[in-house]
């Protein structure tokens, strides 16, 4: 019987050079933190020591906020929108030319497999730096309010699953306003955000326009508490999206939260079921499942769910899980040993209270964090899989049987981040959009991410968009607005 | 060099007198059935006791749709695999053995047919390890100037017919085109659908001319084209596919070459998804050969993994995979010496019996 086996190809690591030891980027320079605990960010996918990190302690973030303020006042608020774009312009073309070397270190960091980092990262995150240098110098037009002015020194936190995207998120439409930024990347993904800092003095930035600090959550919470910051913007778990909320009421400071997820994917019978299929497959196994929008539940039209499941994991049985670095894998390794367990604890959850449990029993290598995609059939809205952020690669699959109760269902979560409609009909996908109670609702395709395209929750996944017109409002303030 | 004389008569070159060798059936119990009356079978899988042209058009309308962004999202992604070394090595062979080395024109002469034939059989003189590719591909007239040189040997001789390519002839005529094509000696039959009908919806139509032209094959294989580049829609593609696997087909095809686009590989994707399926619904398996525009080993590299992701690594070889292409042969054995020195060679280095353009 012919095979065709792919053979070994793996993208090289020689186009990064990772330093041993990082410091904090704070004015434009990389200085060593004040005392805290340096940590070592790994590769997820051997376990291998990439470099060491300093962690920022409350001191090191009051340097790195007043920075900021003083670039603030002195520089960046008062240049014109037309020469803060020329900045982005510059940084989004760096960005270009360094790709590959961004997306290598991204996928070292992450796990993340390099075809997602070299396809889909890193030309979003150079998008993202694109389109909002050319609001720079439009703000007046942007329908934002009278007289759009920016907010001041904006504090960011964002996670390890879009680590370099994340930033992009944040810093481009903060600085396209004519804010400055204290950013602190996730602990276990801080490395791109570090390269980030050097594209900074590679543009020539001005100094304390963008300030990175690393650390885990005393670090954070450091930034959520300065009474310097102006605003912050945050993207992580539910939990911690609480936690800044009650921080930061009765204080002026304003945020946006963008956090989690337990978003459906809604096939009707008469969906086009092959790309159907493959919808759900980047919903759920895209950036293993490590996406807050992530399709995780299946709504699938009780008639056609028997078929739908067969051509699913029969699709599932080609997807190739393995080495993050070889362009041909699909599925690469959980970023943490911590997530890895959250993942391993709700699956077993969903076993024991009676859903049926399928992954298609591919090898899996011996070092590093992974774990099999996996299906849950008969899965039942009171199960816990159904209910809970699994944040990996497992997709839990129910039915419904008309488009009344696929929006209940749908909708019957305390999440609201995304949702996806499969079906051929127009109306009805106009229909279920309006009813849906989700930030982003895609029609025939999902995970289909554009800077033009507001994002954002409803409900516990956040408040605040980011992206396109709306993502700018987070970020000014106009007409009487002290 | 006129040849005023009566039809298909060839005065200045005697035809030689070969027929088709005998050859095993291909892979028993999986091949499309013959035993059956077409129209009975297509009665049980429809489930009707007349088959209409109403009964055809609720099955093939039935059929899931196929959304365009998703369906060319999907073959874009698969475009991106990386096949190296030694997988590039197998793949790069393994392309070779599945084509049909075409040539289709006004032009065609007894010299020029068995220089492809001779071509078919030797295709890398330097190099006698090269496999050989699986067929010629000719107008009927020119079969038995191929089997001539080609005799019993482990190539096919496949012949278009039907009025190829606009199939715009009476059923009559094209049956009779078959039928001479066959007695000439080809083994194999590339027949073209009447787009007209398909696109008029007369499905019952396309449906009977298909089964007709695999009863007047008798043992060749019939390669059914379906033309995708004037059937424009994919929903269009899935359904001409299942109706020409309905009807006996024992390949579907993408195009003659003659219209643009021919093979893209979003088309070749649905037709692989439609032999996958149809083998789940019915247990029998029906080949796929893309055709027309596939000129270089990379392209050719990705329509292979389409094959082995989509429908699986059942249809990895030349009995159920086939590239209809002329120039293609040239890049892949420039990749094959490639592969085996080191170094490119160039055009010169490649034996072209049939290059284009004169």
């Amino acid at each position: 019987m012919p095979t065709f086996e792919y053979a070994p190809a793996p993208e090289s690591r020689a186009v990064v050079d990772i330093a041993s030891s990082h410091g904090l980027f704070i004015g434009g320079e990389f200085v060593e933190a004040t005392g805290g605990k340096p940590f070592k960010t790994l590769n997820p996918a051997t376990e291998e020591v990439l470099s060491e990190v300093s962690e920022a302690t409350a001191d090191d973030v009051d340097a790195a906020v007043r920075a900021a303020r003083s670039a603030y006042t002195r520089v960046w608020s008062r240049m014109s929108g037309a020469d803060r774009g020329k900045y982005l312009y510059r940084i989004a073309r760096i960005i270009q030319e360094r790709a590959r070397e961004l997306a290598v270190l991204e996928t070292l960091d992450n796990g993340k497999p390099i075809k997602e980092s070299r396809d889909v990262d890193i030309p979003l995150v150079a998008a993202h730096f694109f389109y909002h240098a050319g609001w720079a110098d439009k703000l007046s037009y942007a329908a934002l309010g009278e007289n759009p002015r920016p907010v001041g020194v904006v504090g960011q936190v964002i996670p390890w699953n879009f680590p370099l995207l994340m930033l992009a998120w944040k810093v481009a439409p903060a600085l396209a306003c004519g804010n400055t930024v204290v950013l602190k990347p996730a602990e276990t993904t801080p490395l791109t955000a570090l390269l980030f800092a050097e594209i900074c003095q590679q543009a020539e930035l001005p100094a304390g326009v963008v300030n990175i600090v690393t650390g885990a959550g005393a670090t954070g919470q450091a930034i959520v508490d300065h009474p310097g910051i102006d605003k912050l913007a945050f993207t992580g778990s539910t939990g911690v999206g609480k936690m800044i909320a009650r921080s930061i009421s009765g204080t002026r400071k304003k945020a946006t939260l963008e956090l989690g997820g337990k978003g459906a994917n809604i096939i009707f019978d008469d969906a086009p079921v092959d790309q159907a299929v493959e919808g759900i497959v980047n919903g759920i196994f895209f950036n293993q499942g490590h996406v807050c929008c992530a399709g995780s539940r299946i709504l699938v039209q009780e008639n056609v769910a028997d078929e739908v499941v067969r051509r699913l994991k029969r699709r599932l049985t080609t997807l190739r899980i393995g080495d993050p670095m070889d362009k041909n894998t699909d599925v690469g390794a959980i970023n943490s040993r911590a997530q890895l367990q959250r993942i391993e604890e709700l699956t077993a959850a969903g076993s024991q209270e009676g859903a049926e449990r399928w992954d298609s029993g591919c090898e899996l290598p011996s070092t590093g964090y992974w774990f099999r995609p996996t299906v849950f059939t008969d899965v039942s809205q009171s199960h816990r899989v159904a209910q809970e952020e699994i944040f990996g690669p497992v997709v839990s699959v129910l039915t419904f049987r008309t488009p009344g109760e696929a929006v209940a269902k749908a909708n019957n979560t305390p999440y609201g981040l995304s949702a996806g409609i499969w079906t051929e009909k127009g109306s009805r996908i106009l229909w279920m959009a309006d009813q849906l109670r989700a930030g982003v609702v895609w029609a025939n395709t999902f995970n289909k991410f554009d800077p033009t395209s507001p994002f954002g929750g409803y409900k516990e996944s956040g408040y605040g968009r980011e992206g396109g017109r709306h993502g700018l409002e987070a970020y000014v303030k106009t007409g009487s607005d002290q | 060099m006129c040849h005023p004389g009566g039809p298909r008569v060839v005065r200045w070159c005697p035809r030689p007198t070969v027929t088709r060798p005998h050859r095993p059936p291909y892979t028993p119990g999986v091949s499309t059935s013959t035993e059956v009356d077409p129209t009975t079978r297509a009665r049980d899988i429809l489930g009707v006791s007349r088959l209409t042209n109403s009964a055809l058009t609720g099955w093939l309308h039935g059929l899931p749709g196929v959304d365009q962004v998703g369906c060319e999202a999907r073959a874009a992604a698969l475009s991106t695999r990386s096949v190296k070394t030694s997988s590039k090595a197998w793949a790069i062979d393994t392309a070779i053995s599945m084509i049909d080395l075409t040539t289709l024109e006004g032009a065609d002469t007894p010299g020029k047919v068995r220089g492809l034939a001779t071509r078919a059989l030797v295709p890398d003189p330097s190099d006698p390890s090269t496999p050989s590719p699986a067929a010629v591909c000719v107008y009927g007239d020119m079969v038995p100037f191929a089997r001539e040189v080609i005799g019993e040997r482990d190539v096919r001789i496949a012949a278009v017919a039907t009025a190829f390519p606009s199939g715009r002839a009476s059923r009559a005529v094209k049956l009779a085109d078959t039928r001479d094509a066959v007695q000439n000696g080809a083994d194999e039959i590339d027949m073209v659908i009447d787009r007209g009908a398909f696109l008029a919806g007369d499905y019952l139509s396309v449906f009977r001319e298909i089964a007709e032209t695999k009863e007047a094959c008798g043992d060749a294989r019939l390669k059914v084209i379906m033309e995708t580049g004037e059937l424009v829609t994919y929903d269009n593609v899935r359904r001409a596919s299942w109706l020409s696997m309905l009807a006996g087909g024992d390949f579907i095809k993408t195009s003659t070459g003659k219209i643009s686009p021919a093979a893209t590989l979003p088309v070749t994707l649905v037709m692989l998804e439609a032999v996958r399926d149809w083998r789940d619904a019915t247990g029998e398996q029906v080949g796929v050969k893309p055709a027309g525009g596939i000129r270089t080993s990379k392209d050719a590299i990705k329509f292979l993994v389409t094959v082995n992701e989509v429908a699986g690594e059942d249809w990895l070889s030349n009995e159920w995979f086939r590239f209809g292409a002329s120039s293609l042969l040239n890049d892949l054995l420039l990749q094959r010496q490639k592969m085996t020195t080191g170094a490119y060679s160039g055009a010169d280095y490649v034996a072209d019996d049939a290059p284009s353009g004169y």
